[in-house]
């Protein structure tokens, strides 16, 4: 039987010719990823463990991301931790605020992650870099501090579920889309402890940005892992986001699917079929389409995160704002993944689009994805956001609301305000 | 021995620790905000030697190991649940909280009872219902770093 791109992936990183789904394995690491909420506990773990120095200081990748601008005294402390930490064993991947940006849009965009990697971060949705073809997954503290003593990762080898992509999505519907549309139907732990494996014909029709917004999410249906199939697409991104450090020596690798590779299920996934998709509170697998949602009044949209802060998620949102207003008491919060992302807002004129809507528009930051800071939401009020998670609380109090759409999907909502279809603005 | 708290699927890392409290990693004040946004008496409620069982995905969502450090330093002797969420699962091992998957164990133990667990052995007696539970054995490798007394040691060896 053969390999799935996981499998041949990890495989190769383990020295090995050949692996099965169940076989423990040990695999050398590309990138180890951190940011200012997991990395004071990593680095705490590592002293525990007597390491000295970090295994490659090129290979380390620390972005203080989450709570930047730094909240409040306890989160700058966390920072000057990380810091420290960065200065002392001279991580020469340390982002600071001003150059940093949301870690799962900057490390792509800075090309410090390619195809065939094996990528481990401690922040969960550190799967986006899959859509570049690469293995890519989220660990605890504990597995970031041994990742950066050893540079090598314990895994248990993943069985697969390929997704065969068709057809051409509409008009109005993105990545995200497809994504809620996918977890809606398998459920938050569809894809428990396995990969989910995005290939067929359909793939030519997703951006790259498309890509990074599924890649994203796999997490939220429990996969261990999302991976693309790696077409022109990928190679001409890779191309145009080559890193500068060559310290680095990253070289990518292309692993496709064995003809005979196994998977527990296969997916077709027509893309024409599908239709702008929310996630009701409080699962991102309570999916409605757009024509089933009724009349959802809104007080907040959040548009950003490492699912949706990237280029083409700004610019879908310029072209909806145009020339309109934000609905009286909504508050829309629009927040660029990178500096790059935000300068490229500024120069083509989105920036101006933004301000005159009535957005508030910030430098780059995790913020109130999580109900770290820049809008957190008060009892009882309800906000659509193009973020990956609607827990209870997860914006703010407790008695909230999040319902996860496209960023045209809350744009949209910010004009009319409640959840609405592009198509009717 | 230990009483049961009882919840139900999909158990998010966000209500075992809401972010508001992650500008912090110092287990004592992490465990008194654990569990806050599923049951806010939590906290003051449970003893040491208490144990939680929930229904399948427990820990789902962020990586963040706060979880099952707060879950551990409140007091809590482990987590039974049928499945948990990868990350957690590796979290759970690696900051010593034990967890076993047991669906039967789930399917049958109610909250508050009196349960007895035996790591080794994988053995869950219900003392409330007189009923015994055989959790899933783990994996060797598991097993393995385990035995080291977790990763940290497990890598202190192998440097």
């Amino acid at each position: 039987m053969g390999m799935t791109m996981t499998q041949k992936i990890l495989a190769a990183h383990a020295g090995l010719k050949k692996v099965k789904a169940g076989q423990f394995i040990e695999a050398d690491l590309d990138v180890v990823l951190g940011n200012d909420i997991t990395t004071p506990v990593a680095i705490k773990e590592f002293d525990k463990m007597g390491a000295g120095k970090v295994f490659d200081r090129h290979k380390v990748v620390l972005v203080p991301d989450h709570f930047t601008p730094n909240k409040d005294i306890k989160a700058a402390e966390q920072c000057k931790a990380l810091r420290e930490f960065a200065y002392a064993q001279e991580i020469s991947n340390y982002f600071e605020v001003g150059e940093m940006g949301i870690e799962h849009a900057l490390l792509p965009e800075m090309g410090l992650v390619v195809a065939g990697d094996v990528i481990i971060g401690a922040d969960s949705h550190t799967c986006t870099y899959g859509a570049l073809g690469a293995f890519s997954t989220g660990i605890g503290s504990t597995d970031m501090a041994a990742g950066m003593a050893r540079g090598k990762a314990w895994f248990k080898i993943p069985s697969a579920i390929k997704f065969e992509l068709v057809g051409k999505p509409g008009k109005w519907v993105s990545g995200k889309d497809v994504i809620l549309h996918i977890i809606g139907m398998i459920g938050v732990d569809g894809a428990l402890y396995r990969s989910m494996e995005f290939m067929g014909p359909g793939l030519k029709n997703l951006s790259m940005d498309d890509r990074f917004a599924m890649a994203n999410m796999a997490i939220e249906a429990g996969a261990k892992n999302g991976i693309f199939m790696v077409d022109e697409k990928t190679k001409e991104y890779m191309k145009d986001h080559k890193t500068k450090n060559k310290e680095m020596g990253k070289r990518s690798k292309v692993y496709l699917p064995d003809k005979d590779a196994e998977y527990d299920a296969v997916y077709t996934i027509d893309l024409s079929q599908i239709r702008p998709t929310v996630s009701f509170p409080h699962l991102p697998e309570n999916t409605k389409t757009i024509d089933q949602v009724g009349d959802v009044k809104i007080d907040q949209v959040v548009i950003g995160s490492c699912t949706n802060g990237r280029m083409e998620d700004m610019k879908i949102t310029a072209k909806i704002l145009k020339g309109k207003k934000v609905a009286k008491g909504v508050r829309l919060i629009i927040i660029p993944g990178t500096q790059n992302v935000y300068l490229e807002c500024v120069r083509n004129g989105y920036a101006e689009t933004f301000i005159k809507a009535g957005a508030v528009f910030s430098t780059p930051t995790c913020g109130p994805c999580l109900g770290g800071h820049m809008g957190i939401l008060a009892a009882g009020e309800r906000a659509v956001a193009t973020t990956n998670r609607n827990f209870v609380g997860r914006m703010g109090h407790v008695d909230s609301e999040v319902y996860l759409a496209s960023p045209a999907v809350a744009a949209a909502s910010a004009i009319a305000g409640r959840i609405a279809g592009p198509e009717e603005i | 021995m230990g009483k049961v708290y009882k919840y139900g699927e999909n158990v998010d890392t966000d209500v075992i620790i809401p972010a508001r409290h992650l500008n912090t990693s110092e287990p004592a004040e992490l465990a008194k905000h654990c569990m806050e946004d599923i049951d806010a008496a939590f906290a003051e409620k449970v003893c040491s030697g208490d144990i939680i069982v929930a229904g399948r995905n427990f820990g789902c969502g962020s990586s963040r190991e706060h979880a099952p450090i707060a879950i551990k330093a409140a007091g809590v002797r482990c987590v039974i649940a049928p499945t948990f969420a990868r990350i957690f699962y590796r979290n759970a091992f690696n900051t010593g909280l034990p967890i076993l998957e047991c669906e039967e164990a789930v399917a049958g133990i109610s909250a508050g009872d009196e349960v007895e667990v035996d790591f080794e052995s994988g053995k869950i007696r219900d003392l409330t219902t007189g009923k015994d539970y055989q959790a899933q054995p783990f994996p060797p490798f598991i097993r393995k770093i385990i035995d080291c007394g977790g990763l940290v040691e497990y890598v202190r060896e192998s440097l």
